[in-house]
């Protein structure tokens, strides 16, 4: 079985549409480790890529005017139980352009491996970008992955993000993620993770909202069993009269985890507004007895609560 | 033979005493209202009936087909075919109204619960369960929910509270149709429009069962406020 088929293999049991590649109407770029193992653009849309042998550095420019119907499909993974994947990615909206990005990371068998994402995003006027990073992890914890992006939204432009890991082990999660927010423009942050065994969650999200009428949302599902740890830190700035932005962060905790969540807001405008909220505990006591009184299994009950947040 | 019989029981909370031997029995397929002012314990009394952690009564028991039930936990208890609908029932964020119908049994179809309820399916049932919802949409979801169940027993406390006046005979009609069902109702209500559909009703005060009889007997008793059990202070009766 070639590398390729071993990857699409792998991202089909997790659930992922095998068929997206073989479909011209789809862009794609899929690596195993640093090798690229296939890539295709569509009108409207440049894609390259390249094992630098440091890593793999790949740009992607959406032309101006372009939407695309399909999304772009990212797959990256390792699939030995061993390796290290690092990525720099430049990405660049242009003016009036619009697409949604889905990015598959698939670590099946990861013991030691080691995933680094690096990423710049430049949205244009008037561009939208929506990106969702679904991570699928084996079950031994071996992994380390460091997710960094940074993003600069134009006049109107909108980013929205969505990472996803809730299957198999979280290993050492670091995301780091910081956006510019320009005039009239929106960006929503999200992140939903469920962390087992000693996984080790640390979340920062900083948006900037440095145009006048910028508006942003850090929204943070967590939810932590046996002896996890995890740390949110969402950062939101309003500097520009009428930026509004809201933290809003929630972990459940069981077993002996921990969780932290420090939301920091910084307004250097007076007619900017920034708020927050914070949750940190077992699974709520009024949600549990309502779904026993429903016929559940207590822990049927606390499942279908933690499921329902990282959904 | 009764369904549910609390027998003699008394509750207390730090040095307040909730309830001290108070008695009622439930019939199988009896509709039961209760009636009393803020604060007599009415959503007390259904935490004890339903389980709900740290609701154990000091003293007394309460029986459930002759059995006493008052050690089983709150999720042994649904397994016996007891339900509750609370006042303020809770939001969950990621759960579709379609999810929470069809919980415990995948195969019903939930359009139909939606429906006695007084909810379109077709605007509901992908819709979640979260801050979207206003008040009274939960509220008739809650109890579409708890209809889709089939219990033996349910206690709906305040089912009306947070519903319009004009959908009133939603509410009835989910009463009635738990009727209909065989399920006995506890229904806890401060409405004579509500409690006069019940087949008995007892009023509360002062941690006791201060009047029972036929609806329309309580709530002239109940708007009257006569009660000697609280020395005047709380009804008056004489």
């Amino acid at each position: 079985m070639s590398e390729l088929d071993e990857l699409l293999k792998s991202f089909g049991e997790a659930g992922g549409d095998e068929s997206i590649l073989a479909n011209t109407d789809i862009a794609h770029l899929v690596a195993s480790g640093h090798k690229i193992l296939s890539r295709k653009a569509v009108k409207g849309i440049e894609l390259k890529a390249e094992d630098t042998g440091a890593g793999i550095s790949a740009s992607i420019r959406l032309l101006e005017g372009t939407h695309l119907l399909n999304p772009v499909h990212l797959c990256f993974g390792v699939l030995h139980r061993s390796g290290i994947q690092k990525i720099n990615m430049r990405i660049k909206f242009e003016k009036d352009s619009e697409a949604s990005f889905i990015a598959h990371c698939i670590f099946p068998k990861a013991e030691k491996v080691l995933h680094i994402m690096d990423a710049v995003i430049d949205i244009g006027e008037n561009a939208t970008m929506r990106y969702s990073e679904i991570h699928y992890h084996g079950i031994y914890g071996g992994i380390e992955v460091y997710p960094k992006a940074r993003v600069i939204i134009g006049k109107n432009g909108r980013y929205f993000t969505d990472f996803l890991l809730i299957n198999g082990r979280v290993g050492k999660l670091v995301i780091d993620y910081g956006v510019e927010v320009g005039e009239n423009g929106v960006t929503e942050l999200i992140a939903r993770v469920f962390g087992h065994a000693d996984d080790n969650i640390s979340i920062k999200d900083k948006v900037a909202l440095n145009g006048v009428n910028s508006k942003g949302l850090i929204k943070t599902r967590v939810a932590i069993e046996n002896n996890a740890r995890a740390q949110v830190i969402g950062v939101t700035e309003g500097n520009a009269r009428g930026a509004r932005g809201h933290v809003d962060c929630m972990e459940i905790v069981k077993d002996d985890a921990i969780a932290k969540a420090i939301p920091l807001v910084k307004v250097s405008n007076s007619l900017a507004k920034v708020t927050h909220e914070a949750a940190i505990g077992s699974v709520d006591k009024k949600q549990l007895e309502t779904l026993m009184a429903h016929g559940l299994a207590p822990e049927e009950a606390v499942d279908v609560i933690v499921r329902g947040i990282l959904k | 033979m009764v369904l549910l019989e609390i027998k003699d029981i008394s509750y207390r909370v730090k040095e307040k005493e909730i309830f001290s031997g108070l008695s009622l029995s439930v019939e199988p397929g009896e509709v039961h209202a209760i009636l009393g002012k803020n604060g007599t314990g009415k959503s007390t009394l259904a935490y004890l009936v339903m389980g709900c952690e740290g609701y154990i009564p000091t003293t007394g028991e309460i029986l459930f087909d002759g059995k006493s039930i008052n050690h089983l936990l709150l999720h042994e208890r649904a397994k016996l075919g007891i339900t509750m609908a609370w006042q303020e029932p809770v939001r969950f964020e990621g759960i579709s109204i379609r999810d929470y119908l069809t919980l415990k049994n995948k195969e019903i179809d939930p359009s139909k619960y939606l429906e006695m309820a007084g909810l379109h399916p077709v605007l509901y049932l992908n819709r979640m369960m979260d801050c979207t919802l206003s008040g009274g949409e939960r509220k008739r979801i809650e109890l579409a929910s708890v209809v889709a169940l089939y219990p033996r027993l349910v206690i709906l406390d305040e089912p009306d509270s947070g519903i319009d006046m004009l959908s009133i005979q939603d509410i009835l009609n989910i009463i009635t149709g738990f009727k209909e069902n065989g399920a006995s109702v506890i229904l806890i209500t401060h409405r004579e429009e509500i409690a006069i559909i019940a087949d008995r009703a007892s009023e509360i005060c002062n941690g006791k069962i201060i009047c029972s009889g036929t609806p329309l007997k309580v709530t002239q008793y109940y708007k009257t406020r006569k009660c000697e059990v609280c020395a005047g202070e709380e009804c008056s009766f004489v």
